[in-house]
């Protein structure tokens, strides 16, 4: 009888197949991939690839919009491990639609012949690289499969971003820390190792994956520690049980605050919110510039995804505690991420740290607990998302014979050479920079005044003055593109293939629509509250 | 639900994009692009004559009005609306594009740069500054107010001077930073506005007023500094002024005049129509401040005016002067000094825009903007000599051209209520005479000198020094290095030196139009006027 009793009690929770449906086709697909790695001939895996990753997305997306289609109601599923609420399904749309971006940007092959990536140096070197002294191809990028067909690519990178996506949309969904540990390791193990897999300058790539990882692995010892921690002070990893357990409790506060900074340190450290930003410049400057738009995109929706739930439906009692410190973290990120952009020459880190400043403006929207705040931070992650996406496609676009030409000053006079690569870019920064009539208008909009309709007037001060400091470097590349006379032996602008065109087009539109007509968009972001 | 307004909104826009598939035809595009204006022209002088003075005298605010549902989650419509003062704004604006344009028809471009991007930024700034002039809903009036930033940017950076560059930045940034700045009291407005208005918060500009005595004067008066900031700014204001030279001195003249003679009057409309309606009891109480910036600003500008040794620069600065003199008016609320001020708006475009247009001749001629590489032009060019001193003596207020009505209706309307700003202010007049009788003594009179001046000779066949010929007889000949006027230069003059001499005596249509919004405009305020009443 006792071994029926427990045969009962370990019985598996009911699980909400069609809620889940987009997260299950991800991480199915994400297997699948591996499996075509392990199985298919090198020459047939890229066009495998592709294709399994585009329709594993499209197919997501699809079961997203019949799930939403049907206006469910938010609800928890797998035992409350997960849950499925608005934030979650906009959050999912999100990070399916970056996804799509992105992939397209990794699978184009017509900007770096043969892809941006390799497996390792000694693939670098079978690829006709240096130190290659036993195999010398005709074509240095030919070295897979036989030689009429097309250069092949690494293709590993295509599960890695499976599975990097699978984990980003656990993350947002979790409904409890541990679930949301278990994913911040699934989304960050595939990243540290796309991080490494450039082409070209070798050793920087790498570098940026091993501080990424070194770095990664502290913030998620934080994490865990801060989540044993909040474990002991209420008794459960249950984000709704720790707001109750912190509502009312004779229990000493230090457990959980000491917790709640360790907690919030581990995930401050994705969104790339400074003082834990170091590692974001060297990593955006090191990995291959799809991957970096895949992380400047995605990561970012992901943890302040994740960021928003906890401080929403864990904290959100307890808001009175923690904001004065989390203001000081929104200042100390916007300063960094206006000052320090002011004096970079690359035009990747420069990026990189306008996404600190971004992340700096973005805190303040996850600090307003309100709906507001949440919708407003929502819209915020899909128009910077798409910004950001177009941005890093477009830097890929301008290269020399070495590679992509990242810095500043070989972006003079691309007004003249480029009309139309300088005029996408210059929009793009506009909405970086937040002029009107582009989404980055509207987003800080909706950021700013949820802020302060929640009492945080002075914080949005300092934002809009950060805002116009950092607008000083979106300028500088404007200037330097439309204003100086091209270098004579300045870059030349790829013309991009059909995917990389695609997600350019993709971003800008976006950008542009969100600008103008934002109402629909804003709507579903409004669409509904947490469900704990 | 009158369509005039966005169509005077679109219509600049589609121009500018027609710009482009014209791009290798400089000549057609040219022709596109004028004849775009001038039809902007006929169609705001169709909204002159639909905008009825009784209805606005009977209290309707904004004529022609054009809502449509825009992102209601911010409270936010496309609401377009006009009152009189809007009104001249958008005529004076659609007046002085086609005549810049035709200016700028044989403007030597920097290398590399098309005629077309330049008239399609010309034509994308007149659209932006339609906006900002018709837009009845705060939050769609930021948008074109910092959208505006965009064409004149790369109008500046793209086609000036030699230190475009720095200027273009510099005008973007203090622009921009003013803008930000503003946006935070926007979205305070919008907070304060939900916590009184039971259907949420809203940017309506008419909703807003229905709230206006209900919020507390404290709260009036950050939210009034956020856009005071802006607009002192964009008008520049005394410590905030110093973006302005840099940006007028390096500009090319047709975007200059544009710049200074109506871009920068949103600062000044601004205080009309935002600031002193929705902040009443801050305005109120603030007023000492603006007003001692707006008489340091009259003083100053003209001090520095003075000592300017480059003419662009010498009407940036001139020009400092005349906003002090509009913000004068405007915070002495009297609707004397409102209804000046307005006025002043418009002639100041006029008489600004022309010495503007006089500097770019001389420069098209000599090559140089500084005042003493010129010297006798008078000799050399008697007909751009004596528009020169027009263009002076109206912006120095003498009697019988257009900024005399203005500038002695602000004083007049000021002086009961604010005496000793107004005294302090009259000076200003004084050093008026002095910079702009001085300039033009420099430049136009005494004997052939200066170097830009003798090396325009010395280029032509004419004759000149070192020749027999003597310079003014050489001048007159055909092929002259520095001849007078031509037909196109003259069509550029004419229609403004009507338009000054003809508002020097008949100031009346432009007040009729303008007296109802400013009368509105004070009882917004809440005060009675001091004396008198408006002006006829």
């Amino acid at each position: 009888m006792i071994y029926v009793a427990q045969v009962e009690q370990v019985s598996a929770p009911p699980i909400d197949w069609g809620a889940m449906a987009p997260l299950l086709v991800v991480l199915g697909a994400a297997c699948v991939a591996v499996l075509v790695e392990a199985f298919l001939p090198r020459h047939q895996r890229w066009p495998v690839q592709v294709g399994l990753s585009i329709a594993a997305l499209g197919l997501a997306g699809l079961t997203l919009g019949l799930y939403t289609g049907s206006e469910p109601a938010g609800m928890t599923t797998i035992g409350g491990a997960l849950t499925v609420d608005q934030p979650t399904l906009f959050l999912w749309g999100t990070l399916l639609a970056l996804g799509l971006g992105s992939v397209l940007l990794i699978a184009d092959r017509s900007v770096e012949p043969g892809g941006a990536f390799v497996a390792s140096a000694a693939s670098r070197a079978a690829a006709g690289g240096p130190g290659d002294l036993t195999y010398a191809p005709t074509d240095p990028d030919r070295s897979y499969g036989s030689p009429d067909q097309a250069p092949t690519m690494q293709t590993e990178v295509f599960p890695f971003t499976l599975f990097a996506l699978g984990g980003m949309m656990t993350f947002v969904a979790a409904n409890d820390l541990l679930t949301m540990f278990i994913a911040l390791e699934v989304l960050s193990l595939p990243l540290y190792l796309m991080c490494g897999l450039a082409r070209r300058r070798r050793l920087l790539s790498q570098e940026a994956a091993v501080k990424y990882f070194l770095l990664g692995a502290f913030a998620s010892a934080f994490f865990l520690y801060g989540l044993a921690l909040i474990y002991g002070f209420a008794g459960s990893v249950r984000l709704t049980d720790i707001a109750i357990a912190s509502a009312g409790s004779a229990r000493s506060d230090t457990l959980l605050f000491a917790g709640f900074a360790l907690l919030v340190v581990g995930l401050l450290f994705k969104g790339s919110v400074g003082p834990f930003h170091t590692w974001t410049p060297d990593v955006y400057q090191g990995a291959p510039t799809p991957v970096t738009a895949f992380m400047g995109a995605c990561t970012k929706v992901a943890a302040f995804g994740a960021i928003l739930r906890v401080l929403h439906v864990a904290f959100g009692l307890t808001r009175w505690e923690w904001r004065g410190v989390l203001w000081a973290v929104a200042i100390v990120s916007m300063v960094i991420g206006a000052v320090l952009g002011l004096t970079q020459t690359d035009i990747k880190r420069m990026v990189a740290y306008s996404s600190i400043a971004h992340a700096g403006f973005l805190l303040i929207g996850a600090m307003a607990i309100t709906p507001q705040g949440v919708s407003a931070t929502l819209f915020y992650l899909l128009a910077y998302g798409f910004t950001t996406l177009a941005v890093f496609a477009v830097i890929s676009l301008v290269r020399t014979a070495d590679g992509e030409a990242t810095h500043l000053s070989q972006w003079a006079g691309l007004g003249k050479r480029s009309p139309l690569t300088a005029g996408t870019m210059a929009f793009l920064l506009l909405a970086l920079a937040g002029i009107p009539l582009t989404s980055g208008f509207t987003a800080k909009f909706a950021v700013f005044a949820a802020g302060i309709a929640d009492g945080m007037a002075p914080l949005v001060v300092i934002a809009l003055v950060a805002s116009a400091v950092a607008a000083f470097f979106y300028l500088r590349v404007i200037v330097l593109m439309y204003f100086s006379e091209p270098a004579a032996d300045g870059p030349t602008v790829t013309v991009p293939g059909a995917f990389t065109t695609a997600a350019i087009t993709l971003g800008v539109l976006l950008t542009l629509l969100l600008g103008i007509v934002p109402s629909l968009a804003l709507d579903w972001a409004s669409g509904g509250g947490f469900v704990g | 639900m009158n369509p005039l307004l966005p169509v005077l909104l679109v219509f600049p826009l589609v121009g500018a994009l027609v710009m482009h598939p014209l791009r290798d035809s400089p000549r057609a595009a040219k022709q596109v692009a004028i004849g775009t204006a001038l039809v902007q022209l006929a169609l705001a002088v169709v909204a002159w004559s639909a905008y009825s003075v009784p209805a606005a005298a009977a209290g309707v605010r904004f004529q022609l009005r054009f809502v449509v549902e825009w992102i209601p989650a911010f409270g936010t419509q496309f609401a377009l609306g006009i009152d009189g003062i809007a009104l001249v704004m958008i005529v004076l604006t659609t007046f002085l594009v086609p005549i810049l344009m035709l200016f700028s028809w044989e403007e030597r471009l920097p290398e590399g740069r098309t005629a077309s991007g330049f008239f399609a930024l010309l034509l994308a700034t007149e659209a932006t500054l339609m906006g900002v002039f018709m837009a009845t809903d705060v939050f769609l009036f930021y948008v074109f107010f910092e959208a505006m930033l965009i064409p004149m940017y790369f109008l500046i950076g793209r086609f000036g001077g030699p230190r475009r560059q720095y200027a273009a930045v510099k005008f973007f940034l203090y622009s921009l930073f003013g803008g930000l700045i503003m946006l935070a009291s926007l979205i305070g407005l919008y907070v304060v506005s939900a916590q009184y208005l039971p259907a949420g918060g809203t940017f309506d500009w008419a909703a807003l007023r229905t709230i206006v005595p209900l919020i507390p004067e404290s709260t009036q008066i950050w939210l009034f500094l956020g856009f005071f900031l802006a607009f002192a700014i964009k008008a520049p204001l005394v410590p905030l002024h110093t973006w302005l030279p840099d940006a007028g001195a390096e500009a090319p003249i047709g975007a200059g005049v544009l710049l200074v003679g109506v871009l920068d009057k949103v600062g000044t409309f601004g205080f009309l129509r935002y600031c002193l309606p929705l902040f009443p009891l801050a305005s109120v109480r603030l007023a000492p401040l603006v007003l001692v910036l707006s008489v340091i600003g009259v003083l100053y500008g003209a001090l520095l005016a003075v000592g300017q040794k480059d003419l662009s620069r010498f009407v940036a600065y001139t020009s400092i002067a005349h906003f002090g003199f509009i913000a004068l008016g405007i915070f002495a609320f009297s609707t004397q000094a409102f209804a000046g001020s307005v006025l002043y708006m418009v002639n100041h475009g006029l008489s600004t825009g022309m010495l503007f247009v006089m500097v770019g001749l001389l420069a098209a001629r000599g090559g140089s903007r500084m005042i003493t590489d010129y010297g006798g032009v008078s000799k050399l060019a008697p007909m751009l000599a004596g528009c020169f001193l027009l263009a002076g003596l109206s912006s120095l207020a003498l009697p019988g051209t257009n900024s005399f009505v203005s500038e002695f209706l602000v004083l007049v309307g000021s002086y009961p209520r604010e005496p000793v700003y107004t005294i302090l202010a009259t000076v200003g007049i004084i050093f008026a005479a002095l910079y702009v009788l001085w300039v033009y003594q420099q430049t136009m009179q005494g004997p052939v000198r200066g170097r830009a001046v003798l090396a325009a000779l010395e280029r032509s066949p004419a004759g000149g020094p070192g020749t027999m010929i003597d310079p003014a007889i050489a001048a007159s000949r055909a092929r002259s290095g520095f001849p007078d006027l031509c037909a196109r230069e003259i069509a550029v003059l004419v229609p403004l030196i009507v338009a000054i001499i003809v508002l020097g005596f008949f100031p009346g249509p432009v007040l009729d139009v303008v007296n109802p919004s400013v009368a509105a405009t004070m009882t917004e305020v809440g005060l009675t006027d001091p004396v008198g009443g408006l002006p006829r």
